[in-house]
């Protein structure tokens, strides 16, 4: 094999893209060309050195609005009208009675959906450069940049001093609206802390899942849903929500 | 951007909600390099969506992201093609480099030293300023983590054609980061 064959083999060899038989003669030359050798080495850097870096960009939130709103709006799912329709077909009482039993379906199928997303955008939050739009640990800093990006603004709470440091927060989109999204970090671990408002006022207490690897706990007080997302261990995940549930009384009755 | 009733379907929104929308940051990357512009990689990423929801039916296949990124690069040709004909446009040409087969250039011998590293700016520039198609066949391989046999599809050409390409587009990368290397010294 020649330099020049080489030349362009490597990046096919450095890719894995040869066959057993072709990566063995790109091998033999590269063990007794020197220049060859040298070449590959800096092209495998450089390649290093690319992955290892941000070179990647993040869409702009506006964009995905303009898409989501391009998009017809799946509060109407299909299924859930042929459901009903099926049961309009049958008697009124039996279609009273059934219809809680849908609605027990079909909320527990929303929130189903709704944690997948809410793992995706824990998932696109810790690609590099994404995690926040507000960089502070100052919960007077955090709190106002929310004001006037979204209809109703999270609570941000530092509990630097129950071992959840505030780290800054970020809008997201959720169930296709823009969301407040509340970042804390307990060691190297983030927790990303959605925020969203619901007419029910409901209090409902904590209920801890597993999606994806990831530890999900959610509740919801007064008109506010919350779902706190983290790798950390389910039992580290409930003590934060217990220190923010606290503080947030705390900060009612104070 | 406007959704006809015919395809006002919201079970189909949902599985192309499901399916394509995690590729967004992806498709737009892909478009920033391709168009170096961030208005027009915004507008052409979400034309690519709109005709992707399009032909939502038809998709079997192949991988959702390269699926996508075929469409992105008509869009972004179609652009192209407008800023030729616009009287502000300015498309660089490759740097002289696209006649010069690369069998023939005297091949700079390989530093000793290792390679300085860059910040994510710096990396960003040095790609965004290969010339193309070598920067389209770059990005999608390094950056996107596309296969040859997929590129070859999203580019419409041979699979030896994206081999050949890659090669030279990291020849020209590497020159280029030496040149930063030496400037920045």
């Amino acid at each position: 094999m020649t330099c020049e064959e080489a030349e362009v083999l490597i990046h096919a060899l450095i890719d894995g893209e040869l066959d057993a038989g072709h990566a063995r003669e790109v091998e033999a030359h590269v063990e007794g060309c020197a220049h060859c050798a040298a070449l590959m080495k800096e092209y495998q850097e450089i390649r290093q050195a690319i992955a290892e870096s941000d070179v990647r960009y993040k869409a702009p939130l506006e964009l995905r609005r303009k898409i989501e709103k391009a998009l017809p709006q799946p509060q109407a799912a299909p299924t859930r009208r042929s459901v009903l329709r099926g049961f309009a077909m049958g008697s009124a009482v039996s279609a009273i009675a059934a219809t809680g039993l849908v609605a027990i379906v079909l909320r527990n199928d929303d929130e189903q959906r709704i944690e997948n997303e809410v793992v995706s955008a824990h998932l696109r939050s810790l690609q590099a450069g994404h995690l926040i739009d507000v960089v502070s640990t100052d919960q007077h800093t955090v709190k106002p940049w929310f004001n006037g990006k979204l209809d109703v603004s999270p609570p941000v709470i530092d509990l630097t001093a129950q071992g959840f440091t505030l780290i800054g927060g970020r809008l997201d989109y959720v169930n296709a609206r823009e969301i407040g999204a509340v970042v804390y970090k307990r060691r190297q671990h983030v927790i990303n802390l959605f925020v969203a408002q619901t007419a029910s006022t409901e209090r409902k207490t904590a209920q801890t899942s597993t999606l994806q690897g990831f530890n999900i706990r959610r509740w919801s007080d007064r008109g506010l849903n919350y779902w706190a997302v983290s790798d950390l261990g389910a039992d580290e995940l409930s003590e934060f929500g217990d220190k923010f549930e606290s503080a947030m009384r705390a900060n009612k009755e104070g | 951007m406007v959704v006809n009733a015919s395809q006002d379907d919201p079970e189909k929104a949902r599985r192309f909600r499901d399916a394509a929308l995690p590729y967004l940051d992806d498709a737009y990357t892909l478009a920033r390099y391709l168009l170096r512009d961030a208005a027009d990689a915004e507008d052409a990423v979400q034309e690519c969506y709109l005709r992707a929801y399009k032909h939502f039916d038809s998709y079997r296949g192949p991988a959702m992201k390269p699926w996508l990124f075929a469409i992105l690069r008509n869009v972004c040709r179609a652009e192209y093609a407008r800023r030729k004909t616009a009287p502000t446009a300015v498309e660089e040409l490759p740097e002289g480099g696209d006649q010069t087969p690369m069998w023939n250039e005297a091949p700079e011998t390989p530093e000793k030293q290792m390679l300085r590293r860059f910040d994510g700016d710096t990396v960003r520039k040095l790609v965004a300023a290969l010339a193309e198609p070598f920067r389209e066949t770059f990005v999608l391989r390094e950056i996107q983590n596309l296969s040859y046999r997929e590129i070859a599809d999203v580019a419409a050409v041979p699979v030896g054609t994206v081999m050949s390409r890659l090669a030279r587009a990291r020849a020209m990368l590497r020159s280029a980061w030496l040149a930063e290397q030496e400037q920045v010294k």
